[in-house]
């Protein structure tokens, strides 16, 4: 769902269509026909963003007809739990969870607790979305005060228990709501559901794929919960053939999150420190439990090895280990929100390092005059692209918002060197390391970033090396002595350092560490990045390992190095039984040696070596010794998978179906419309298409997605330049149905231009029958999409068709809802300079659309509250077109919310 | 030639003759064909690589040679060995050839200044000791010693990063570590998108 991988991630489609031959059935449920769905057995449209509400009707067709895998539910997940007394479900709130504020669209998760869990600290919910808490939880599950002692239902009867709220949230998703939110038949609804849960049980497992179709929502977090808890009932986490995939865009996303260039993030998972964190125990406090089960209670090893790795020397016992030379964060620092701190001139100096946001981000026109209004500028890139020349040739030279002559930044191209022109190491989608070699030099100025940083941090430190600032100390200490290759003033410094750094070291032997369980708070042992602990074991680089896949069992552990441990199966202690033996002898993976007294199986045991299945800590005991031999999700407070989240989600312990920020349709479940705690930037340069219950909506009545070609890669700085794959993917298109077709008098390959409030963008028509307009509760809907690759550089342009979306965020991981939003098309080509401001700002007014549109989040009933929102006011100013040319004033009608 | 090698140079008669019944291999080769090599043939050595592009992460060999001006990329292709790719490669990989050896690639500094219209050339240490000058101005004019409690904040809003979803897991780790130690926090990169 949400992934169209045989088009996407084309060779790692094979391994589906191989599962296919061996008897697998293949589902495709998106909302486009692709080759995914040409090559499934069967496709199932569904209404762009409409996935919580199918998911949740799986989940109610499985816990009304007793279908989970219980000996699994019972033993592995929180299924028996008992939630705290004060909790309040969506049934009983018109949509919203007990805590919320309306003041500040966030949720006080401390009602979400477990019974005597101890309450949360008093983070409030907004601090929690301002720093995208919940993503900050990638290796380890969020804080719970204590893992053991928390009230149980064995029987799964009692009404608290998190079971029974599961089937009490879920109860109204029946077949007859998903067919008429998502347009999906019963019949294929429930030949999904059989589909699902026969292949999944003690002798069969059932994998789920998704890709960015899901993260890019306003609730993306929330579809992805919504499908582990189905993967969950039906005991397809931790065993052969099951889990959730999470199939990433890029070849090293996935690195790039573990090693983050995030600002909430520091490497391995662990958050950025907090204003308000006054030294370095409080900072450890705050993000684990001090009686919490797991390997997460360790954090402190972790976070003492990396400020060694950072400051060396420098960094010890009696200075907290340099705790304090670590920047604070105190609220959104974000992408999106930079970008309009540059438009508000509040940001001075961007680097962009290999990508292309001008073409690539939501909403271009904000990035682009976000760019124009900057001190200075570095683009490092293979290739000339549109980021790098928005002073030339950016839409807005068009309309006159921005004028080379006008425009104050400098910019400095810096090209750079390709893939195989450096060494390092990619990780891939399943978070395994590849080591590649350096095949050639680079030619001319072409350079990596890791020459680029090493000697831009190597010029700082000389101009600053005789300052007496406290502020230029962090930089000073800085431990930057990375060994280099070859000579002269600019020599490469070496990959191979930097990954034994990351890997990292004992101090007192200088030897290299062969796992995260020797990491120490002491400060004897330096690591960059905890979770990448072994990737250099036993003195060798085994992202390097190429055993060839003859030479070894397909679980192939000699190939690349998977974090951690070079596990390639998460948690797959929960493949053998609670007794420690396998579920079946089809689907065995690791089990119980009694004989050796440890775990031993195919893949390397994700579970504490020793610990026998049948062992129970004591009470109030901590870290990785308080885990039962039950207790498979050795990274979570208490060992078990979470169905109801007590912590760690800002935006619900469960998933609950909201529309859209910008959709056709009213909520039909409750009256909260949209996700009640989503991210929405109210600025006369970012607004939003109405939705119900505002009016207007119907001059934007499309639903629009967007997604990617085989032939091109995102923003397309790596493809448009290339003659092949530009002649195989020539030009922008929008596919549209026959009916819409003959609905707005589109012709197959003419022009027609696609229109929000944001842009206009024009596009070659492909009608086909591979979209379906959708029946939804007595009315038809239309789906329209568009690939997104195309921009004004290249070998072959076409207009940006990230213009025509705006910002509107999730709120556990702030990334951008821009899988769905309203539009309209219209034959012919837009409007060009100065017509097409007026043509924006003529559908703006006929839709009514205000710098309010969107803003007023909760349309819930809150009766006998006052709370409620107006949702319809339009009093606010007109959206207005920015003042052109000058982009350098900040528009004084901006107007934040979010503030 | 005589009249039997004219014969003989008839693919049907070699199809008819020969052990390539089917006129599909031997018999269907002219001397022109049967000359071809292929490009990864004169290749001096092969590196181990990893297709830049997608997730997926399929592994390649890079096949190198070496002329006049130097050692070149020939020929890139799938490595067989693979558990996960099995050798091959989309259409993507497979042109990551030309993405590497393609006349698109810039190799100068480029500098437009404020205002300016063109590009202008720029040296490479020049441009990096202009740039370290900027990063310090910045980072000075967005200090924030603490927030309005007094908290220590210890950081800068004048600089802000995007990238490295394409960049190496060595890359992101100076990456981050530099920003860090000059109190940048706007470090993001496609994750977040
Ligand atoms: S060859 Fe294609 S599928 Fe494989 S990593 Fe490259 S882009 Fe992805």
């Amino acid at each position: 769902m949400g992934s169209n991988m045989a088009e996407a991630h084309p060779v790692g489609f094979q391994w589906v269509m191989e599962a296919k031959t061996r008897g697998a059935t293949v589902l495709h449920i998106d909302p486009r026909f692709t080759r995914t769905s040409a090559l499934a057995d069967k496709h199932v449209p569904l209404r762009a963003g409409s996935d919580i509400a199918f998911l949740g009707g799986v989940i109610n067709h499985i816990l009304s007809n007793d279908l989970d895998f219980r000996e699994y539910v019972q033993a592995y997940t929180n299924a028996s739990f008992l939630v705290s007394e004060e909790f309040v479900d969506t049934e009983d709130l018109d949509g919203l969870f007990s805590g919320y504020d309306p003041d500040t669209s966030t949720y006080d998760t401390s009602t979400w607790q477990y019974e005597n869990g101890f309450p949360e600290d008093s983070v409030e919910g907004d601090r929690h979305r301002e720093q995208s808490a919940g993503e900050q939880h990638g290796s380890g599950g969020p804080k719970l005060e204590s893992g053991t002692g928390i009230a149980t239902d064995e029987t799964l009867q009692h009404p608290r228990c998190v079971f029974q709220i599961l089937k009490r949230h879920f109860s109204r998703y029946t077949p007859e709501m998903v067919e008429r939110i998502c347009g999906v038949s019963r019949d294929d609804f429930l030949e999904v559901c059989r589909a699902w849960t026969s292949a999944s049980g003690r002798e069969h497992t059932a994998a789920l794929v998704y890709s960015v179709g899901w993260t890019q929502h306003s609730m993306g977090a929330q579809y992805i919960r919504a499908g582990a808890i189905i993967q969950l009932l039906l005991g397809n986490i931790g065993r052969p053939g099951g889990g959730v995939l999470a199939l990433r865009g890029h070849a090293s996303i996935q690195g790039s999150t573990d090693i983050p260039t995030l600002y909430n993030l520091l490497p391995g998972y662990l958050p950025m420190p907090d204003a308000r964190h006054a030294g370095k125990a409080d900072y450890v406090e705050s993000i684990r439990g001090t009686h919490q089960k797991g390997y997460w209670h360790n954090a402190d090893d972790y976070l003492v090895s990396l400020l060694k790795e950072y400051w060396g020397e420098a960094a010890s016992e009696e200075n907290d280990y340099r705790f304090d030379y670590l920047p604070r964060i105190d609220g959104d620092h974000g992408t999106y929100r930079t970008v309009m701190d540059m438009i508000d001139g509040k940001v001075f100096g961007y680097f962009l390092l290999g990508q292309n946001p001008a073409v690539g981000s939501a909403h271009g026109r904000l990035q682009r005059l976000g760019m124009a209004n900057l001190d200075w500028l570095v683009v490092r890139d293979l290739t000339m692209i549109e980021s790098a020349e928005f002073w030339r040739n950016a839409p807005e030279i068009e309309t006159g918002e921005i004028v080379a002559e006008q425009c104050r930044t400098e910019v400095f191209f810096f090209p750079a060197a390709s893939h195989v022109e450096k060494e390092g190491t990619f990780t891939q989608t399943q978070r395994m390391l590849q080591w590649r070699d350096r095949a050639v030099e680079p030619r001319g100025d072409q350079r990596s970033e890791l020459w680029f940083i090493y000697h831009l941090g190597r010029l700082l430190r000389r101009k600053l090396a005789r300052s007496t600032d406290d502020r230029d100390r962090p930089l000073q200490d800085l431990a930057w002595d990375y060994r280099t290759e070859g000579d002269g003033d600019f020599p490469e410094p070496s990959a191979d350092d930097v990954l034994r750094r990351i890997n990292g070291v004992d101090l007192t032997t200088g030897e290299l560490l062969d796992s995260y369980l020797q990491l120490r708070s002491d400060g004897t042992t330096a690591a960059g990045c905890w979770i990448y602990s072994g990737v250099y074991a036993g003195g060798v680089n085994r992202a390097r390992n190429r055993t060839a896949r003859t030479e070894q069992d397909e679980t192939a552990l000699e190939w690349g190095w998977a974090w951690p441990a070079n596990r390639r199966v998460l948690y797959n202690r929960a493949s053998a039984d609670p007794q420690g033996r396998p579920w079946s002898e089809r689907k065995k993976l690791v089990w119980w040696d009694a004989e050796r007294g440890e775990w031993t199986g195919h893949d390397v045991p994700d579970f504490p070596k020793t610990t026998p299945p049948g062992f129970e800590p004591e009470y109030g005991e901590a870290g990785p010794g308080a885990l039962a031999g039950d207790d498979p999700f050795i990274m979570q407070a208490d060992g078990k998978a979470w169905l109801f989240a007590p912590s760690g989600v800002v935006d619900g312990p469960l998933p609950t179906h909201y529309e859209p920020h910008e959709s056709p349709m009213p909520n039909l479940l409750y009256g909260q419309q949209g996700s009640p705690a989503r991210k929405v930037y109210s600025r006369a340069d970012n607004p939003s298409n109405p939705a119900p219950p505002e009016s207007g909506g119907e001059v934007f009545p499309f639903v629009f997605t967007a997604a990617r070609l085989t032939e091109h890669h995102t923003a397309g700085g790596m493809s448009r330049q290339l003659a092949y794959l530009s002649e195989l993917q020539p030009a922008l298109f929008v596919e549209v149905s026959p009916q819409l077709a003959a609905e707005r008098g589109l012709t197959n390959l003419d022009w027609a231009h696609v229109v929000t409030s944001r842009a206009a963008v024009d596009a070659r028509v492909l009608v086909t029958e591979r979209m379906r307009p959708l029946r939804l509760d007595g009315r038809v809907v239309h789906q329209v999409w568009m690939p997104y690759h195309w921009g004004p550089s290249g070998k072959v342009d076409g207009d940006i068709v990230n213009d025509l979306l705006g910002v509107v965020l999730d709120p556990n991981t702030l990334i951008q809802e821009s899988k769905v939003a309203t539009c309209d098309i219209r034959p012919g080509r837009r409007p060009r300079g100065r017509e097409l401001l007026e043509y924006l700002a003529e559908y703006r007014r006929r839709a009514g659309v205000t710098v309010a549109t969107g803003s007023h989040v909760l349309t819930a009933d809150t009766a006998g509250s006052d709370a409620a929102a107006p949702g319809m006011t339009v009093s606010d100013a007109t959206v207005s077109d920015r003042p052109a040319p000058d982009t350098t004033a900040p528009d004084t009608t901006d107007r934040e919310e979010d503030a | 030639m005589g009249v039997s090698d004219w014969i003989r140079s008839w693919p049907v008669y070699r199809q008819l003759t020969g052990a390539d019944r089917l006129g599909r291999g031997d018999a269907a080769a002219s001397p022109q064909s049967r000359e071809r090599q292929p490009r990864t043939a004169d290749a001096d050595r092969v590196a181990a690589s990893v297709c830049p592009y997608c997730a997926v992460g399929c592994a390649q060999n890079v096949y190198v040679g070496s002329d006049a001006a130097g050692e070149r990329v020939l020929q890139i292709e799938g490595n067989p060995d693979s558990p996960v790719s099995r050798g091959r490669l989309c259409p993507k990989g497979s042109a990551s050839k030309q993405l590497v050896t393609g006349d698109h690639r810039e190799d100068r500094v480029l500098y437009r200044p404020a205002y300016g219209t063109e590009w202008q050339e720029l040296d490479l240490p020049t441009a990096m000791d202009m740039l370290a000058d900027r990063v310090l101005d910045a980072r000075r004019k967005g200090w924030q010693e603490t927030d309005a409690h007094g908290n220590p904040l210890r950081r800068t809003q004048g600089i802000a990063s995007l990238g490295g979803a394409t960049l190496d897991n060595e890359e992101n780790y100076l990456i981050k570590k530099l920003f860090t130690a000059l109190g940048a926090v706007q470090i993001e990169n496609q994750a977040r998108i």
